[in-house]
């Protein structure tokens, strides 16, 4: 099955090389948000397999919609993906708090990334779906 | 597997050069804030950084080591920066600009990894780590003197919760805003909400609640600090955008948690037509990156419909007398008006999106002149005007080094140092005017400085020194031919050059550029008050307007730019002056030149010229002798490609539809032949 995810960065280039990591070989279709505000909008209504958001963003942080998604009953299916500056920082640690499934450090690899998208997205053996 | 990256490599260095823009201009924001002692703007800081730590993620993810080296580096300097543990200093500032420089050349790399740039990269990373850091010593967490709600505290991220801290220690007061905003419009919203609050209130941070909202409109929580009282903030805001509620301060234990359900929330949303519920995924980011090649190709194609025009023009014409198919051609005339129509705005559209301020090439040199002037120990305020003015992408990107050797100059050579202006009861600072304006099709702009001025003899000496001139011919040059003589190859205003217009190009290089984008260039100057050097280019590079003539039944385009007026050619008006054919016109002498003649196209006892098409170039006027006057048209300039490049005097070729083809010729360049340069119009008589 192709899964759904969305990028939430502002960073232009971030997003085009999430897009084109993900959506080669079919493994995902990505919608693209480059603000917070957009990422609410596209979020709240639509449903995601998997969110990568970017944590430093203006306005609405990676935080807050972490917190959104949280309460947001239609995104209660989605991992979620935090990108953040450094691994073990207070930004990494409030994200886990708030529900993040897994950390990226910029910069990632192509590999990298899919490699973390394909693994959050396996169910996991013995919990049927 | 393809490796994605190639496909949006692109992508990066459109982003990376633009994060590198913002940040040069930042800088001089802050640059400035700096010297005037005002307090630094975090959101400012803030900016800096952000741009740096995004230039530092896409640099490393598209494998730009060196940037991303560099760009690491200043990261932390500017997270210390903005999490106040360093502050703004000169040291600080000559690291951070230097940076722009290092990222521009780093970012051209053929090789984005060269080992070459190893060395040079980490010096200068040294450099960054060696700017002192001032460790703040932290007496107990401001925050909790605040009853602030912990599902806000858990959002906050590290910069965010750093700017409360500083908020609450400066003797702000925290106030929390509640409001409802359509999702629709809620950039514009906050938008609004930001300019608003600019001065007496700072942002921390918005936090989406799932209450009260649905899929039209979100609540947020924002949190506020402000210098002003509960009084004045619910004045402005209450009603305009929702509930504002002073947080308590903490007495001894935590307070009695916020009544967040029982706090009504006011709608922002706006009145709206109904839009059916339908959710779009559709992106509303609101632009996007073109290459400007793919641009060239559809004005290319406009170019080739203006043809299909002409050519309805033509079977138009050639029936209009035909009574029997009076009805269709009147259609056809129609439809052909029609058609000029559409094209024309398709035209001024696309033309319109080749557009970009100049401010982009400003930012560039304000850089130049703060390090120019710190180099020479030179005091400069730069002012500038009119950096909105835009222009065609492509004349930006070409007029940036000739700009930059303009400014140079001007500081280098132009101002005088903090003594020598004393000396002189001027004020010890120097000015520097950059303006920029638009003048009919064309952008003019002025670089003007308040130095010492240009020295005309000194220039003729040089000129005669160098045997660029004769002594005869000095003598009868104007105080005006002698500044001109500036942009002569090979000739430098000043004995002592200093280190960096050494290395600079001539002004005779800057002329030929800007003569190259079609443009003009003239200058003046007074000794002891300064001088002004005003390059005035067409907006557009993409199309021309030209008036199409014709000599000995060939077809040749002017560009307008250069064109003053026609009049009509009487022979037998002309007489000699120094040998060369003049007539008066309005009391003025007209030097002309026939073309005919010039291109060697007439042959003894052909019958002469009709008209003659007064050309002007900076202050100098010349005649040219045509036959007819075809009328004017908008032409797309094709070059006349590599073979014929070496034929002077024509600046390519242009289709004018119906198989004929005009020459368009160059005017800057048939001017200089004319006025200064002996006959290099040979190898024209094959030409066809």
């Amino acid at each position: 099955m192709i899964f759904h995810a969305l990028i939430v960065d502002d960073s232009s280039a971030v997003r085009a090389f999430v897009r084109a990591s993900l959506e080669s070989a079919d493994f995902a279709r990505v919608e693209e948000a480059g603000t917070g505000f957009e990422a609410l909008r596209i979020l709240a209504t639509h449903a995601f397999d998997v969110v990568i958001v970017d944590v430093n963003m203006p306005d609405i942080n990676g935080l807050e919609l972490l917190s959104f998604m949280k309460k947001s009953p239609r995104q209660q299916g989605a991992r979620k993906i935090l990108i953040s500056t450094q691994a073990g920082g207070l930004d990494s640690q409030r994200g886990v708090e708030l529900g993040a499934d897994a950390f990226l450090k910029k910069p990632f690899t192509v590999d990298e990334l899919r490699e973390l998208v394909s693994r959050l997205l396996t169910p996991v053996e013995g919990v049927s779906g | 597997m393809t490796d994605p990256r190639d496909n949006v490599q692109q992508e990066f260095l459109a982003e990376a050069q633009e994060l590198v823009e913002a940040l040069s201009r930042d800088l001089l924001l802050l640059d400035e804030a700096h010297h005037r002692g005002e307090r630094i703007d975090p959101a400012l800081v803030n900016e800096i950084f952000r741009s740096v730590h995004t230039l530092k993620g896409i640099a490393g993810m598209f494998g730009y080591k060196h940037v991303g080296a560099v760009a690491h580096a200043l990261e932390d300097l500017l997270d210390d920066l903005r999490l106040g543990r360093t502050a703004v200093g000169q040291n600080l500032l000559d690291i951070l600009f230097d940076s722009v420089e290092r990222f521009q050349s780093l970012l051209t790399l053929e090789d984005p990894q060269s080992p070459q740039e190893e060395a040079g990269v980490q010096q200068y990373i040294a450099a960054i780590r060696s700017v002192g850091i001032e460790e703040e010593v932290e007496e107990g967490d401001p925050i909790d003197k605040y009853a602030i709600d912990q599902a806000v505290l858990a959002v906050l991220t590290e910069y965010e919760e750093h700017r409360l801290r500083a908020c609450i220690r400066e003797g702000l007061r925290l106030y929390r805003l509640r409001a409802s905003f359509d999702l629709m419009t809620i950039d514009d919203s906050i938008e609004a909400l930001r300019e608003q609050v600019q001065e007496e209130v700072e942002i921390i941070t918005y936090l989406p609640s799932m209450e009260g909202g649905n899929e039209d409109t979100i609540e947020l929580v924002v949190l506020l600090a402000a210098r002003v009282s509960e009084e004045e903030l619910k004045a402005e805001f209450e009603g305009r955008y929702g509930l504002i509620e002073a947080i308590a301060e903490q007495t001894h234990l935590p307070t009695l948690p916020p009544r967040r359900t029982s706090i009504p929330v006011l709608s922002m949303r706006p009145p709206s037509e109904d839009d059916g519920g339908q959710a779009s995924l559709r992106s509303v980011a609101d632009s996007v990156r073109v290459d400007i090649r793919k641009l060239d190709h559809l004005m290319s194609v406009v170019g080739e419909l203006a043809l299909v025009r002409s050519a309805v023009n033509r079977i138009v014409d050639r029936f209009k007398h035909d009574v029997t198919h009076r009805q269709s051609t009147m259609d056809l005339d129609r439809i052909g008006r029609g058609l000029e129509r559409q094209l024309l705005e398709l035209r001024t559209g696309i033309l319109d999106v080749r557009m970009v301020p100049l401010g982009q090439v400003f930012n560039k040199l304000a850089r130049i002149v703060r390090q120019s002037a710190r180099e020479d120990d030179k005091q400069v305020r730069l002012v500038v005007t009119g950096a909105n003015t835009e222009v065609d992408k492509l004349i930006v990107e070409e007029l940036t080094d000739p700009l930059m050797h303009l400014v140079r100059n001007a500081v280098d050579h132009g101002i005088e140092s903090p003594e020598a202006r004393l000396q002189a009861n001027k004020r010890e600072e120097g000015t520097l005017a950059l303006n920029a304006y638009h003048k009919g099709s064309n952008v003019v702009i002025e670089v003007e400085d308040d130095g010492g001025g240009m020295n005309a003899h000194l220039l003729r000496d040089e000129a005669i020194e160098r045997g660029l001139l004769t002594v005869e011919a000095s003598q009868e040059l104007s105080r005006q031919e002698m500044l001109d003589l500036v942009f002569l190859p090979g000739l430098s205003t000043r004995s002592e050059v200093t280190d960096m217009s050494g290395r600079g190009v001539g002004m005779d290089v800057v002329k030929t550029n800007i003569l190259r984008l079609g443009g003009m260039i003239s200058i003046a100057s007074e000794q002891g008050t300064g001088t002004k050097i005003t390059v005035t280019l067409p907006i557009t590079l993409a199309i021309i307007r030209a008036l199409i003539v014709t000599v000995a039944a060939r077809t040749f385009a002017f560009p307008i730019t250069a064109v003053r007026e026609a009049i009509p050619y009487m022979p037998n008006e002309v007489h000699t002056i120094h040998g060369r054919n003049v007539i008066t016109l309005r009391g003025e002498t007209l030097a002309i030149c026939d073309l005919g003649q010039l291109f060697d196209l007439r042959k003894p006892g052909d019958r002469e010229g009709k008209f003659v098409v007064v050309g002007s170039m900076g202050n100098r006027k010349l005649g040219f002798v045509v036959d007819e006057l075809i009328g004017q048209e908008d032409v797309i300039i094709k070059s006349l490609g590599k073979s014929l490049s070496s034929v002077r005097g024509f600046a390519g070729a242009t289709d004018l539809g119906d198989q004929k083809v005009a020459l368009m010729l160059d005017a800057p360049a048939l001017f200089t032949e004319y006025f200064e340069g002996p006959d290099v119009f040979r190898g024209l008589e094959s030409r066809p």
